[in-house]
């Protein structure tokens, strides 16, 4: 086998410093890291230069190593298996069993790389500004790169453990980030519900990973010479026909469960819109952009694992799909209850994710991983742009309907900005979500799932309608609140203090007058060049996987896929016959005729499934646009009519028809997830426990108690009268004296000095352990 | 032997530790030095399992880790009172168990 591979002609795949060394990329920020928390609050802008040039070099060296990946694609043939970049070394290792760190180097990684350097530089260069002179700045930079660092090495682990090395970094900077301002109780508890909340995703992670490892270690280490953590491994073994269809489908259900508490997706999803108490920044970079497709991203990762596990493309819904299918509809229509600009986006975030997850259950793997791409563009700039409008404009306020309004004329940049991510979002031609959304919606009907294409497209209407409604609340009708000069700080004071004033001290620093004499205007440089950037990447950074436009366009197709050939374990296309010609005519005829994923392959291994690709049709994109405008037009028309003309029809509607009443409410309560996870899970859980112990505690053990007090009156008052006053007492007072003495003698050595118990521990145990060698030898 | 390198290094974290306990009046320096001494016991677990090849070293050694754990938290509360009653951490002022 390996001599006919050495035959045949080999092309000798292109590599360069920038992808061996891929693995410097989190070691930067995490470096960075580490001088911020010792140095930053010396140096002069208190540590923020450290996150901004760790992000920024982070940066340059991910797109050095996609830069030479493409080389690497480019000097290839066409769907010739692209092997990735791995390397490893031994992180510890005892009685046989090693864990490895390194790195795993393919189109993916690259991919999500390039976004999440590029994301958390620019939203490291928005936090200069809008975090400017708060009490924490310095922790809030630590943190933010502390993230960067994790969320880096996640994506170039090499193996599963140092997968959830970086899941559990990022938890953790979620939580520190989202209490940032802690003083507020409401922060803290949101930090708290979402530590708590993707933690309970993450015992399936754990319990996933060890799953995997004791059924696949044995066949990856002699196949592969791999351990069963390798992602090279697992996705090879869950091909090989090697895997009992139990192991690898409760390890895949476990994993995917980690991935729906990482990823917001229904049910665990409640914790996310409550991570907006955060900062803004930290909302865009890590609740919208980056770690919540953390989910995601594992799933895409070792995807033949849930490929086979949970049989996508079998026949049938499966748990992906149905899960990824509900998310989309419940966010979005909870988005429509919001006031909370920041919510209306999280639940929207929510929806995406949804319909990533979707695409990745329905074999979708291109068009999902291309979504994470394009949405952390479009939905980092509207997050932006709402903290931009909160800075500037609304006193760091963000109820729609109460402090905002009519801000187009004073905001122009953010309104261009907002406005293009808002088409983005909603999938109009040709703006980068109609590349990526679409594509999910038409593959996953391509793939037989037609009721959850038709659930894609609800929630592209529903998208449209609830970003026009937020647009419309934020941008057009009158000012309002805040928006319009009104100065309620003094009450909303308390509730804002922690970054009021701070923010106040800032402004009268730098020259601006006090909030109260200006009204709403633009943004610092430092706030718009951002999402100048990001508005731009959301219009065009489509057109990398424009599949109207003919193959040509499909780059990231080309780049990002992993070919689903039949290798030979050293990582070269494996040839029957060693003349390469079954592999020639397998290009020829278009390589999606590999049987990866379907049949077992007989001699070498899989990387990959094969997928299918939807053909692109007109009519198709036609139909999506016309919902997604269907859906704005009449969100829009319902939007004057109620909160522009106040008309008497449609105002308070829900308060006089009952069941748009009832489901006002039931939407409003978050369809009672909240209630049922913090009053039915907990207190079914706690309370039995409690009210048990407390019985317990009255009937028997007081019981007992009682009975024997009684007993024991009776016995004391004889053994008092005979024992106690005559036998006893004698020898008490005896004893009594001679303690006296002894105490007195030792008094000195209980000086009350802490030290010198210490100092006297230590001496009598040394002293012990020089009798102990002195008799041993 | 590389394990007499381990041992060396763990004797002489102790002796800083046992150092730190006696010498210092801030009851949260003394706190560190007594995580010091616990982290140099983990040290010479380790350098013997190293050396015998087996994991009861590595499995003890993340035990007193355990232990050290819940022992700062115990002792840090214990500070935050102190601080909290006297406003100073200094154990020298803290001589109300005079006999």
């Amino acid at each position: 086998m390996l001599a006919a591979a050495t035959e045949m002609t080999e092309t000798v795949l292109s590599s360069g410093w920038f992808l061996e060394n891929a693995w410097l990329i989190p070691i930067i920020p995490a470096i960075s890291f580490a001088l911020i928390i010792f140095f930053g609050k010396r140096m002069p802008k208190k540590g923020s230069e450290f996150g901004v040039a760790s992000m920024l070099g982070a940066l340059v060296l991910s797109a050095g190593a996609a830069y030479q990946w493409i080389q690497r694609v480019n000097g290839a043939e066409e769907g010739a298996y692209i092997a990735p970049i791995i390397k490893t070394w031994t992180w510890w290792q005892n009685d046989g069993v090693s864990l490895g760190i390194g790195q795993h180097v393919d189109g993916l990684t690259v991919t999500i790389l390039i976004v999440v350097a590029f994301i958390s530089s620019l939203v490291q260069i928005y936090s200069l500004e809008y975090l400017r002179g708060d009490r924490r700045y310095t922790h809030f930079f630590a943190s933010l790169t502390l993230f960067s660092a994790g969320m880096l090495n996640m994506v170039v682990a090499e193996n599963m453990i140092q997968l959830i090395l970086g899941w559990e970094i990022m938890g953790l900077c979620s939580f520190m980030l989202i209490g940032h301002w802690w003083e507020e109780g409401a922060n803290s508890r949101a930090a708290l519900k979402a530590f708590f909340t993707t933690r309970t995703g993450d015992i399936g992670l754990l319990t996933g990973t060890a799953v995997l490892y004791f059924a696949a270690n044995e066949w990856t280490t002699k196949t592969l010479g791999v351990s069963g953590f390798s992602i090279r491994g697992l996705s090879s073994w869950a091909l090989s026909g090697d895997p009992s269809s139990a192991a690898i489908t409760v390890g895949a259900v476990a994993l995917f469960i980690a991935a729906i508490g990482k990823s917001g997706q229904f049910p665990l999803h409640t914790w996310l819109p409550d991570a907006m108490a955060g900062p803004t920044p930290v909302s865009s970079l890590l609740h919208s952009s980056t770690m919540v497709v953390a989910g995601v991203f594992l799933v895409a990762r070792v995807y033949p694992v849930f490929f086979e596990g949970l049989n996508i493309l079998g026949s049938g819904a499966n748990f992906i799909v149905i899960i990824g299918g509900i998310t989309i509809v419940i966010a979005a229509l909870l988005a429509f209850v919001q006031t909370d600009i920041k919510k209306v986006l999280a639940y929207s975030t929510v929806s995406q994710l949804g319909y990533m997850m979707m695409g990745l259950g329905a074999g979708a793997w291109l068009p999902a991983v291309f979504h994470i791409f394009t949405h952390a563009f479009f939905k980092a700039c509207l997050f932006l742009g709402a903290g931009s409008i909160s800075h500037s404009s609304s006193h760091h306020s963000f109820e729609m309907k109460k402090d905002m309004g009519g801000l187009r004329k004073f905001m122009p940049i953010t309104f261009t900005t907002w406005i293009i991510s808002t088409l983005a979002l909603c999938g109009v031609f040709p703006f980068s979500g109609f590349f990526s959304k679409d594509e999910i919606i038409d593959n996953v009907g391509y793939s037989g799932y037609n009721v959850f294409m038709i659930v894609g497209l609800a929630g592209a209407f529903l998208t449209a309608a609830y970003m026009t409604r937020a647009t419309y609340l934020t941008f057009f009708g009158s000012p309002r609140g805040a928006s319009a000069g009104e100065h309620h700080e003094e009450e909303g004071h308390g509730a804002h203090a922690s970054h009021d004033d701070d923010a106040h001290d800032s402004h009268d620093t730098h020259g601006h007058d006090a909030h109260a004499s200006h009204g709403p205007h633009e943004s610092g440089w430092l706030i718009t060049a951002p999402l100048i950037i990001l508005a731009t990447l959301a219009l065009s950074s489509g057109f990398l996987n424009a599949v109207p436009f003919g193959h040509g366009w499909e780059n990231l197709k080309k780049w990002v896929e992993p070919s689903a050939e039949v290798i030979n374990p050293t990582g070269v296309a494996y040839v029957v016959g060693g003349a390469g010609e079954a592999r020639v005519t397998a290009i020829e005829a278009g390589y999606e005729k590999s049987d990866c994923g379907t049949k077992t392959p007989v001699d070498g291994v899989c990387v990959a499934p094969q997928l299918k690709h939807a053909p692109f049709k007109w009519s198709k994109a036609a139909l999506s646009t016309f919902i997604v405008f269907a859906g704005m037009l009449s969100s829009w028309f319902v939007c004057v009519q109620l909160y522009g003309r106040k008309n008497k029809k449609l105002v308070g509607l829900t308060e006089r028809n009952k069941a748009l009443g009832a489901g006002y409410k039931f939407l409003l309560n978050k369809y009672y997830l909240d209630a049922l996870y913090e009053n039915v899970i907990v207190r079914a859980i706690a309370h039995p426990i409690a009210r048990g112990a407390y019985w317990i505690n009255q009937n028997i053990l007081d019981g007992i108690v009682n009975g024997a007090g009684t007993s024991a009156k009776t016995v004391a008052g004889w053994v008092y009268r005979n024992v106690d006053q005559k036998l006893v007492d004698g020898a008490v007072n005896s004893s009594g004296n001679a303690a006296q003495a002894a105490g007195g003698s030792l008094q000195p050595v209980q000086s009350g000095k802490v030290n010198m118990y210490g100092a006297l521990l230590f001496g009598s145990a040394a002293i012990g352990a020089l009798i102990l060698v002195i008799i041993n030898t | 032997m590389l394990v007499n390198q381990f041992l060396m290094l763990g004797a002489v974290l102790f002796c800083i530790g046992v150092y730190g306990v006696i010498v210092r009046k801030n009851a949260v320096m003394v706190l560190m030095s007594i995580e010091l001494i616990l982290n140099s016991v983990n040290i010479n677990l380790l350098a013997f399992s190293l050396r015998n090849g087996s994991v009861d070293g590595h499995t003890f050694a993340l035990y007193v880790i355990a232990v050290a754990a819940a022992e700062v938290g115990v002792g840090l509360a214990m500070v935050l009172l102190m601080y909290r009653n006297r406003r100073s951490i200094g154990l020298d002022e803290l001589s109300e168990m005079k006999g």
